[in-house]
């Protein structure tokens, strides 16, 4: 047995045979049930270690070769699979509460599995292949065959397919600068090739319209889960880039970029979902604000930087499955999402209200929820490198919370006398509640991801160490 | 004689994308796609054996003919065809002599940078991309949007194939493009539901 056959061909073959399951609530726990056992077994069973059980021994190898080529899963990869796969379980436990398991699970386990087989094959740039195959599997996840295709599908289409062409011949040009480095034109060129490559991929300003967009016209909870997965692996695979080239690495010039662009995403995604009318464009522009406290925490010294970057991953999981779910309940007590239709909703979805709120207020780093601790610690980095950045980086905290407060007063703005007629069912007051208490006991006791987050950085050779 | 070849494929190749931008016609689209994957096939096979160099051809047919297929059950209007976009001829001609002189200029440099791949590779490739890269800038319709991408892709499978030679790559590159075929017949049945509805 092989790491890359447990945790990509065997999440593959579960995702196309649970296509022909069409019980929301089977496939939900059995889906949920599968990604928190494959969590275990990463998170409990080392790789590359022979394991006795009396006279049975069990040992899972590191890699599969492929056409030539190996899928490598390295021992110190254990915990982000634990944590990735125990992501997926939280959202697909929750698929119930949305009505989207049909959709849900059995295409988020394939483009899990590809997003594995991203992090895991050798040379690492053709992971870009990869995540294009994950993208392809999103479109059906993201529309229905029954009702037309928006504009934001395709542009999520088109940007994020052209994200590949970049990333490839980046990493050729790459390897052409390990060989001779003191060429700068072919430095310069490699590197601006990487930076369109990522900017599509992780829909960096100003090529994130699509993600607003999808928000308007799609399934929150759908897409909320690719706002989790896609850039997660995306900053992961990226982190890869400068783990790989030391001078990428050393670079004062990509580290000035990251940190631009970061709270360029952190700015514009705070200011534009402050100025937002619609509940689903809010939660668009705080993932992208999201992104960019990823990019912001990349920027920093890597021994500082990767631990917050790990840090981020578990509030962003929690918080835009809370979120998203949230909106999906409002979704279907609403004629539309904006302001105008959604105002009161509070006393139809109290909890999807809450949810929705604690959820904003998490991403815009309010004390005692999951995100405060994660960006407390980034904030205070990047305050000892430069000022003006951090204040930045308020500015764009103080639109999120902005939006966080608008939309708390629209959703509880109801006429006199209007009675509570919560319509939730009890799945969703269950998962909503569950999410929430998750979100506070993060922000509360951000030590317990400790056992998780502890031996991230190990998965770089230069990174965080 | 396979640079002769060669410079017919390019030749082939902007006949094709040329084509795609200015016919509205789905049938001569699908045609001129098919085409334009025999002349990748040849550009190709400037750097890899006949065995894998078809793999692009076949995958390419294969991708057209799905397209081709799910077009045909289809009624004739576009439900996502908008009126803003520039729709005539001559503006689209206009903007394809202006990415064909663009390509004729960078030829020299890309070809440098991507270890002297040939005049004639780096030439087609890049004039895929670029007639692409237009296609997408003018259109919001389905078909058209996927033609964009499988010949923006076709562009830069051309190019790479000059400097990479894995059959994994190629064979993931064969899903991508069958896979956007797939993708493209999807959502052109979703969106032909509505205006079944609405008739």
């Amino acid at each position: 047995m092989n790491a890359p056959t447990v945790w990509i061909i065997v999440p593959m073959v579960f995702g196309v045979l649970l296509l022909f399951i069409n019980n929301q609530r089977v496939l939900s726990v059995l889906g949920g049930l599968i990604a928190v056992v494959l969590a275990l077994i990463a998170q409990f069973i080392p790789i590359e270690v022979a394991m006795k059980f009396g006279s049975f021994s069990l040992k899972i190898d590191s890699s599969l070769i492929v056409l030539g080529r190996v899928l490598l899963i390295q021992p110190a990869e254990g915990s982000l699979l634990s944590l990735i796969y125990g992501a997926a379980a939280l959202w697909f436990f929750g698929a119930e509460a949305s009505k989207t398991a049909t959709r849900l699970v059995p295409m988020g386990f394939m483009i899990i599995a590809l997003m594995v087989a991203a992090i895991a094959v050798q040379p690492f740039l053709y992971a870009a292949l990869f995540i294009e195959m994950a993208i392809l599997i999103a479109i059906p996840m993201l529309t229905s065959i029954y009702a037309p295709p928006g504009r934001g599908v395709l542009r999520f289409l088109i940007y994020q397919t052209l994200a590949m062409p970049f990333i490839l011949v980046a990493g050729w040009l790459l390897a052409g600068v390990e060989a001779s480095p003191g060429d700068l034109a072919l430095t310069a060129q490699s590197a601006a090739m990487l930076g369109m490559g990522f900017a599509f991929l992780l829909a960096i300003f100003p090529l994130y319209n699509w993600i607003p967009l999808l928000l308007e016209e799609s399934s929150p909870y759908v897409v909320g889960f690719l706002l989790w997965i896609l850039p997660t692996v995306t900053i992961i695979f990226g982190a890869g880039f400068l783990d790989r080239y030391s001078w990428l690495r050393s670079s004062p010039q990509l580290i000035l970029a990251l940190r631009y662009l970061g709270l360029l995403m952190v700015v514009t995604g705070g200011g534009f979902a402050a100025f937002q009318r619609h509940l689903g464009r809010i939660m668009a522009y705080g993932s992208i604000a999201e992104t960019g406290f990823s990019l912001l925490a990349l920027s920093l010294d890597f021994k500082l930087g990767i631990p917050i970057l790990f840090l981020l991953i578990p509030a962003r999981a929690l918080g835009l499955a809370v979120w998203s779910l949230s909106l999906t309940v409002i979704k279907e007590n609403v004629e539309a999402m904006r302001f105008g239709a959604a105002r009161g909703v509070l006393r139809i979805t109290p909890l999807a209200g809450a949810g929705m709120i604690v959820a904003a207020l998490s991403t815009s780093a309010f004390p005692l929820l999951a995100g405060f601790p994660a960006r407390l610690a980034l904030w205070e980095s990047l305050s000892r490198i430069s000022l003006s950045s951090a204040l930045w980086m308020a500015i764009g905290i103080i639109g999120l919370l902005t939006s966080a407060f608008r939309s708390l007063a629209v959703i509880s703005m109801a006429e006199e006398y209007t009675t509570w007629k919560p319509r939730e069912n009890r799945t969703q007051m269950l998962m909503l509640g569950l999410g929430m208490i998750g979100l506070f006991v993060l922000g509360l006791f951000p030590q317990t991801l400790q056992f998780f987050l502890a031996n991230l950085p190990l998965m770089f050779e230069h990174l965080g160490r | 004689m396979a640079i002769t070849f060669a410079w017919i494929a390019v030749i082939l190749l902007v006949i094709t994308s040329t084509g795609l931008l200015l016919i509205h016609d789905w049938r001569w689209s699908i045609i001129l796609l098919a085409m334009q994957y025999l002349g990748m096939f040849v550009l190709t096979l400037q750097h890899w054996p006949l065995s894998m160099a078809s793999v692009k051809v076949v995958a390419g047919w294969m991708s057209a003919a799905i397209l081709g297929m799910t077009r045909s059950g289809l009624s004739n209007e576009d439900p996502l065809e908008e009126s803003i976009w520039p729709r005539g001829r001559l503006f689209r001609l206009f903007a394809a002599v202006i990415v064909l002189l663009i390509v004729a200029v960078v030829t020299p440099g890309v070809d440098n940078i991507m270890a002297d791949a040939g005049f004639a590779v780096t030439n087609g490739s890049l004039l895929l991309i670029g007639m692409g890269l237009l296609h997408l800038g003018i259109t919001a319709r389905i078909l058209p949007v996927i033609m964009g991408l499988m010949t923006v892709l076709a562009g830069f499978e051309i190019l790479y194939s000059s400097v990479e030679g894995s059959v994994l790559v190629a064979a993931l590159l064969a899903v991508i493009n069958l896979g956007l075929a797939l993708v493209g017949s999807y959502l052109m049945l979703a969106a032909s539901r509505q205006e079944t509805e609405s008739t």
